[in-house]
This record gives structure tokens, C-alpha cells and sequence, in this order.
């Protein structure tokens, strides 16, 4: 069995109340840390877990909380990016849904560190029900004295609240996600200024994903040591993987960085095979917006080596041969699967879910879309297939935030993989899949 | 609900709650509570936002009504036209699609009459067809008000229809309670 660091108690009934997370231990990382560390020395220790963001980006956090301004009496803020709208990602519900208090733990570590008197968890506004969960576990929190004035004596005061937004993906952009938090639309914002400079009310701010933050207690319990010895090279930790599609046993499952691929898709301790006995034909391997790796890429890189769970196997190749970790969000397709289709319904997603800001995201999504639909349908041109590739070379990287590129590497991999597929459609005027 | 000018306001337990919300940011910064204000006012007013709730918030919060209608028009949860009683919104992105999405959608349309983005004729019904709703590992996947149906099939959309005509279920409460 793998270690456990975020799912080790998930399945004790009753884990949503303070009374049965006390027991099995929780907040005793809060008692710790408040009493022996300083908020530096909380950075310290999280920056040699060497762990990385775990919302997709995969950022080193200690360096991130590292760049956050001290120098001025402003107020800093530490906040929770509980937007997970990533398709294929499902990982944060679970923790938000099953174990909101070590959310609420690793926030009062988190605000400890960066000296945040007020924090807030923003929480994607489709999952009112899990905030209601959050709300219930933070009102417990303060009646235990966990939060509030004067935390455990310690003379650290915390406030903590839970924000909800009103359904769009891009507020899983961390500038987008403060613009919403003060109650305006979801644009993204120029960088340079960062959020740890100009963040939240113009305050120097920190936004962490739900995965990342409810890590801390174990770090702080268990000590950086422990969970850097954990999982390969760079990709330190454990990771939560959201397994869906055709695969025989969909779910979450926490797996040490490091694991071969094919163990995880074919494993009964994972995701248990392909339905059907059918045949692996596709992955995205860290939610939509990463690059589709066709079977023989996902299992082996081009190189012939094994492809592992991690950070660095998953990339290598680059995007010629490689893909990303990203969110974990593990989207398997077996041979039915038509890969224009299921491009086409990414490329609906992203042109519902550009802010509008930048012309080649606002309008090449829509772009894409019409074209994949024309495709898909049988009334494309092989000219088409080109004009995709084209049109998604143009929005990458010509945006003020990443969504741009997540609209654009799903349609330049698809069609460098399957371009066959795509042509198939092009010359029988039809899906050649079409149930 | 009609929507008068005086209907349109919140009763005092609402108030209170709003009230509570504006608390949680900066003194100055109440206009953080537009979101969840939006929602708490929408459930109030039959699932959608007219101009009069919108220009009441702005009232509410101290700003400019077009400080409301900019958010209430970029997010996908805030209806501006009139919806039926109880609004089921099903997941059309790629795991749901992969897991039989869009055969869901037509059993629903079929079962109802209607498309996506309309309302039965007794105002029983609205389809709304919405993109991932982070749940993939039981797709396909609805969501009704703020619960969640996964693992869908038409079975269960039958059984689930046929609840909600006997208890006339309404999509439309505060999502806070």
C-alpha cells in the first residue's frame, strides 16, 4: 500500500466533524506549530517538502510564499483556490466534502506562515453543498478555539470564511479568482504585479490550491524529511489522481510521484483496467488543458522508457512525445472513443469559458469550436485540420493568462496524434465512430 | 414571486444573513458579497435576476447597479430570463460525454418536450445543458438546485422526473440553508 498523507482516514464515518478528526489527531499540527515554529520557519519547512503546487501548475509553494511582501503594514491575505472546474479534476470535492477540517487545518498553518489574519476559501458556486459542509466544520473550529482571537494562547489570531463563485472556470486563474473574491467580473489580471506583491484588496496575497493546502498538517506533523523522502526526483509527495472515463474503477486515488502509468490504469488497486476488456486508445493525463498522449506515449516515452506518474516523466519529450501532470485529472479513452468529438466538447468548454479579454482567446475558441463541429459533422476540408493547428499556434501564448494555451495544446495534440482520425473524417464526409 | 419594487426585498432573516456576509471583508470592501448576494437573491426570486433585484443588491451593497449587471452577466449560475420551477442542468464535457452525456440529454429532452436553455409549458421544467461540474469519476453527471445526481442514466432521470412532478420540486432555495 502506498503512503497516505491526504486519503489515510477518508472512509471513517463521521470524518466531517471536529469530534472524530480530533480523535484520530487532528489539529495537533496546529498545537505544534504554533508553539515551536516561527511563521519563517513554517516557509522554511514547506520549501524543503519540495512540494509543488498541486492546482496544475506544479509551482514550488515555499517559493511562492516566498515571494510574499512583508515589507509594508499591510494586511497579507492567504487564500484557498477551491475553484476545481479543470475537466476530469474531482480530487478537491473530495477533501472539501469528506474532510473539510484538514482543509481548515492547513489554512490555519498556511495564514500562521504568511502572518494572514483573515483567509478566505473560495469554492466553486456549483458546490454550494460542500460549503455548507466547510461552513458547519469552520463554526466548529472557532468553538474549539482553533479559530479566532488567540488561537491556543499563542496570540495568533485567524478569521477564515468560505467564498463562493458564481460558476467560470477562468476563476481558477489565481488573478481572475481575486477579482471575483472582491465581487467583479472574472477577468484575469496583467502580470507583473503578482498577487504575493498586489494581491486581495491590493494586499500582498498568497492563492494555494485545496490538494496543496491540506498537506500542511502532515508536513508540519510528520516533518519536511518525511515527505520529501516520498516519490521521485522532483515530484516530491504524494499526489491525488481523479481517474475517469472508460476505465473499470473510476475515483480518487493518492499515489506516491513515481508510479509507472500502466500500473495505474491497469492495477485493481487503481483504476483496474480498460471497461469492457476494450482496447487503451487515448489519455489526458492532468485534465483537459494538457496534451493527449495516444497508448503507446502514455505507457512508454518515445524514448522506450517506462512513463511514471510524475511531474518530469509525464513532461518528457516535451510536447512533441510528452505531456503534463497538470491537476491530476487522469481522463482515459478506450478504442471507441472519437478523438475530433472529444476534442470538439474541450473546445465548446473553452470557448464558454474565455473571459473575453483577449481577442485570440475570445475568438479563436470559437473558432475552433466551429471548425471541429464542421469536421465532426462531415463537412470539413483537409484545409481545416491545418487551420485548427494554426489558429491554436496563434492563441498560444498571446494571452493575458493561461487559459489561451489550455484552449490551444488540446487541439495542436490531438491532431499531431491522430491526425489520421481527423482526415478520416475529412474524406467519408462523416464520423467514422458515430454511434 | 412578483416582482414589484416591494417584493423584491429581503425579509429580515435574509437581511441578517447578507449582513452577515458583508462582515467577512474589509470595511469598504462590501462589494466582495456580490456573488454570494446574487445567489441568496436569485433563490428568492424564482431562480433568475431581474433588473429590479439587481438594481435592490446594488442598493444593498452601495454600488452602481451596472457594478451588478456586469457580474450577474459573466457568471454561468445567474439566470437573467424567467426559468422553470425546478432547473436541471446536465454536464456536456468530455468525461460526461465519454460516459453518455449527450444520450442523457436527449432522454431529457424527449421526456420533456423541450431543448436546452427552454421551459415546459406549465413552467414545471428548464434543461440547461452546463460544462464540467468537477465530479467526472460518476459521470454523467446533473446538478438541481445544489444537489448533485451522478452516475446517471435514464432510469434514474425517470425516477428522479417523476419525484419531482409528485413533489413539485423547486430548484430554487437559499443556498446557504
Amino acid at each position: 500500500m502506498a503512503q497516505q498523507i491526504l486519503l489515510n482516514d477518508i472512509k471513517v464515518p463521521g470524518l466531517a466533524s471536529f469530534e472524530v478528526y480530533r480523535k484520530l489527531g487532528g489539529y495537533a499540527s496546529v498545537e505544534k506549530t504554533l508553539k515551536y515554529f516561527t511563521p519563517d520557519e513554517v516557509t522554511a519547512e514547506v520549501k524543503k517538502s519540495g512540494m509543488r503546487g498541486r492546482g496544475g501548475a506544479g509551482f514550488p509553494t515555499g517559493m511562492k510564499w516566498g515571494f510574499l511582501d512583508k515589507s509594508t503594514n499591510n494586511p497579507r491575505y492567504f487564500v484557498c483556490n477551491f475553484d476545481e472546474s479543470e475537466p476530469g479534476t474531482f480530487k478537491d470535492r473530495h477533501i472539501g466534502q469528506l474532510n473539510p477540517h484538514q482543509l481548515i487545518e492547513g489554512m490555519i498553518l498556511g495564514s500562521y506562515a504568511l502572518g494572514a489574519k483573515t483567509s478566505y476559501i473560495y469554492i466553486r458556486g456549483e458546490l454550494f453543498y460542500v460549503l455548507r459542509i466547510i461552513e458547519k466544520a469552520i463554526e466548529e473550529a472557532y468553538a474549539n478555539g482553533f479559530l479566532g482571537k488567540n488561537i491556543l494562547g499563542s496570540g495568533y489570531s485567524l478569521d477564515l470564511y468560505c467564498q463562493p463563485g458564481g460558476g467560470a472556470y477562468i476563476c481558477g486563474e489565481e488573478t481572475a479568482l481575486i477579482e471575483s473574491l472582491e465581487g467583479k467580473r472574472g477577468n484575469p489580471r496583467i502580470k507583473p504585479p503578482f498577487p504575493a506583491i498586489v494581491g486581495l484588496y491590493d494586499c500582498p496575497t498568497v492563492v494555494n490550491n485545496v490538494e496543496t493546502i491540506a498537506a500542511l498538517p502532515w508536513i508540519m506533523n510528520n516533518g519536511a524529511d518525511a515527505y520529501a523522502a516520498i516519490g521521485v526526483g522532483n515530484s516530491k509527495g504524494t499526489k491525488l489522481i481523479s481517474a475517469c472515463g472508460h476505465i473499470n474503477k473510476p475515483g480518487i486515488y493518492e499515489i506516491e510521484l513515481g508510479l509507472p502509468v500502466e500500473e495505474f490504469i491497469y492495477s485493481d488497486q487503481y483504476c483496474g483496467g480498460i471497461r469492457n476488456g476494450n482496447k487503451l486508445k487515448a489519455v489526458v493525463a492532468g485534465g483537459s488543458s494538457v496534451p493527449i498522449l495516444p497508448a503507446d506515449l502514455i505507457l512508454k516515452t518515445a524514448k522506450g522508457e517506462t512513463r511514471l506518474m510524475s511531474y518530469e516523466s509525464l513532461a518528457e519529450g516535451g510536447f512533441e512525445t510528452g505531456t503534463m501532470l497538470g491537476s491530476g485529472g487522469f481522463i482515459v479513452m478506450d478504442e471507441t472513443t472519437c478523438m475530433v468529438k472529444n476534442l470538439l466538447t474541450f473546445a465548446r468548454f473553452y470557448h464558454h469559458e474565455s473571459c473575453g479579454q483577449c481577442s485570440p482567446c475570445r475568438e479563436g475558441t470559437g473558432w475552433i469550436e466551429k471548425i471541429l463541429q464542421r469536421i465532426e459533422d462531415g463537412r470539413g476540408t483537409m484545409k481545416d485540420i491545418d487551420l485548427l493547428v494554426s489558429i491554436s499556434k496563434h492563441i498560444e501564448g498571446n494571452t493575458i493568462c493561461p487559459l489561451g494555451d489550455a484552449a490551444a495544446w488540446p487541439v495542436a495534440s490531438a491532431v499531431r496524434h491522430f491526425r489520421q482520425e481527423f482526415e478520416d473524417h475529412v474524406k467519408l464526409q462523416k464520423c467514422p465512430l458515430s454511434r | 414571486m412578483q416582482n414589484t419594487k416591494n417584493t423584491t426585498e429581503f425579509n429580515s432573516e435574509t437581511l441578517d444573513l447578507v449582513n452577515k456576509i458583508i462582515r467577512r471583508y474589509p470595511q469598504g470592501r462590501q462589494k466582495s458579497a456580490l456573488l454570494p448576494v446574487l445567489h441568496i437573491a436569485q433563490s428568492e426570486n424564482s431562480g433568475w435576476l431581474s433588473s429590479e433585484v439587481m438594481d435592490y443588491v446594488a442598493s444593498l451593497l452601495e454600488i452602481q447597479p451596472i457594478e451588478v449587471y456586469e457580474v450577474a452577466s459573466f457568471y454561468s449560475m445567474y439566470n437573467l430570463q424567467p426559468v422553470g420551477n425546478c432547473v436541471i442542468e446536465v454536464c456536456q464535457t468530455g468525461p460526461c460525454w465519454l460516459k453518455g452525456s449527450e444520450e442523457l440529454i436527449a432522454h431529457f429532452e424527449k421526456k420533456l418536450g423541450i431543448k436546452p436553455g427552454e421551459t415546459t409549458a406549465d413552467g414545471r421544467f428548464t434543461i440547461k445543458t452546463v460544462e464540467c461540474l468537477a465530479a467526472c469519476g460518476n459521470a454523467p453527471v446533473i446538478q438541481v438546485g445544489t444537489e448533485y445526481h451522478e452516475n446517471m442514466t435514464s432510469e434514474k432521470a425517470d425516477q428522479l422526473l417523476s419525484n419531482w412532478t409528485a413533489e413539485n420540486k423547486c430548484s430554487h432555495t437559499n443556498p446557504y440553508l
